[in-house]
């Protein structure tokens, strides 16, 4: 028997390594079930799920549902824009609601950082963070880092440069988190204004340098500019970013090795990443989105099997 | 209560061969008859029976190793969830004849478990279970084996050890003993 340490999943900050490695075993598992013709197991057939988005999204939700669709679980979505939330309601009255009609588990995204840990404190279901503003994204890190094992064999003592627009990303954080506890080596790169001041103290070297960058990484996370959550100008056009921090086919034949080109999407092609890298053979991001829903089943799986007390 | 020995490795080793013997008499030569082991314990008893049905009948069997985890009943009733193996059936059970093979049948959720996974590899024409111990009186589910190792009376405080050369062990032996002897 094994157990997380954790009742709820908000964060990567939050969880032990031994966490980490019993949801990648269990992925592997689902990552089975999923390649079978029947790609679908009773085990959560009696739970309900909900999932609320405060905020877009496409892949994760799509993830979410997947998972729990194929774990049995009823699925009940909701999504702001066409919501009570327009009317004025709280957070904490829309999820209560949400719960009196027997929701024993909540996947949440939303725009403010520590939203899901504030519900946590209030409702008695199991809290998913499914991405709080620019502070945690935790399923995203775990399958970013199940695809760097997958691809690689380990993620131990690999060299991974988180590029981008490191300030307003949760993917970022979660993945520094994730990946220093399972031992590897994280570096981040992008302009002057788009890293955080301090990042270094989370033990990140720090490179403004897109070439040297790739010249130390095995495996290069690239990052969407978050122009939705900038208010003011940390740079001065699209175009002068991808000039001097898009990664293209040509930057890539001047470094000596391979390495491994990975995006959480969206992808904005041509800015951050070239179509000739995206869709190259050095790129697994559609094994990223694959593994995501194994991850997503992992720790839906493992978060709902505990007794309630 | 000492702990008391229901099998050591002559009498295992007796008791696999007369299981054999007799898969052979329903089985014939196995052409449409597969083996499926089940996680974690049955799969080794799966794979020391195909290997002496392989040397008695100088051909291969196939044998799967089938993981129940995800179809338990008593998933969210335990206080942590049961670590899943690994599932490896490399074949259809479309219209073939399949052997369940455990360790040892006790209530019989297990094998229920089993039969509802099973179905993600297809429609076999037929379903038989072996089992190396029977604890019988016991189910509460109305599960019998077609095949079985030994029948033994227990009660619910009991349980069986089994340890084999296969999990690290010395030597093979499996016991019965009291829930609370245990260190």
């Amino acid at each position: 028997m094994s157990k997380l340490s954790t009742r709820h999943l908000l964060g990567i900050k939050d969880i032990t390594e031994e966490d980490i490695q019993l949801i990648f075993q269990t992925a592997d598992n689902f990552k089975d079930v999923l390649n079978r013709p029947i790609k679908k197991v009773p085990s959560l057939r009696d739970i309900t799920v909900a999932n609320v988005f405060f905020e877009n999204s496409t892949r994760t939700r799509l993830s979410f549902e997947l998972a729990e669709k194929r774990l049995s679980a009823d699925v009940v979505n909701f999504s702001s824009s066409s919501s009570s939330v327009k009317k004025g309601e709280t957070l904490l009255d829309t999820v209560n609601n949400i719960l009196a009609m027997k929701v024993d588990m909540v996947v949440m995204r939303h725009s403010s950082p520590g939203a899901p840990h504030f519900l946590s404190k209030h409702v008695k279901a199991n809290i998913i963070n499914a991405g709080d503003g620019t502070h945690e994204h935790p399923t995203q890190a775990l399958l970013d880092a199940f695809s760097i094992r997958e691809k690689l064999g380990d993620v131990a003592g690999k060299k991974v440069a988180i590029m981008g627009d490191i300030l307003h990303s949760r993917v970022a954080l979660s993945n520094i988190f994730c990946l220093k506890k399972l031992g590897a080596e994280v570096m981040v790169c992008g302009p002057i204004t788009l890293i955080p001041k301090f990042i270094g103290e989370l033990g990140v070297k720090v490179e403004y340098d897109v070439k040297k960058a790739l010249e130390w990484c095995d495996v290069a996370n690239v990052l969407r500019i978050q122009l939705e959550r900038q208010q003011i100008k940390y740079f001065p056009s699209l175009r002068e970013y991808s000039i001097y921090y898009g990664i293209n086919k040509q930057l890539l034949d001047t470094l000596n090795k391979e390495i491994v080109i990975m995006h959480p999407g969206p992808i904005n092609r041509g800015v951050e990443l070239n179509s000739d890298v995206a869709d190259s053979d050095h790129s697994i991001i559609l094994g990223q989105v694959e593994n995501g829903v194994a991850i997503r089943m992992a720790v839906l799986y493992l978060l709902a099997g505990v007794k309630e007390g | 209560m000492q702990k008391r020995l229901l099998f050591d490795g002559r009498l295992l080793q007796f008791t696999i061969n007369r299981l054999c013997q007799q898969l052979i008499e329903n089985h014939g030569d196995f052409t449409n008859s597969v083996l499926m082991g089940l996680q974690p314990r049955g799969i080794f008893l799966a794979e020391r029976i195909s290997t002496s049905l392989e040397t008695l009948l100088n051909k291969k069997i196939l044998l799967g190793y089938l993981d129940t985890t995800f179809h338990r009943d008593d998933f969210r009733r335990r206080d942590a969830p049961i670590a899943p193996h690994e599932t490896k059936v490399n074949f259809v059970i479309e219209g073939k004849k399949v052997i369940l093979i455990d360790d040892v049948l006790f209530t019989g959720r297990s094998v229920r478990a089993a039969l509802d996974a099973m179905v993600s590899f297809g429609r076999p024409e037929k379903v038989e279970l072996l089992t190396l111990i029977d604890r019988m009186y016991s189910r509460d589910i109305p599960v019998e084996a077609t095949y079985v190792g030994r029948r033994v009376n227990t009660v619910r405080s009991q349980r069986i050890l089994v340890e084999l050369k296969e999990q690290g062990m010395p030597e093979d032996n499996i016991w019965i003993m009291e829930k609370e002897d245990e260190a």
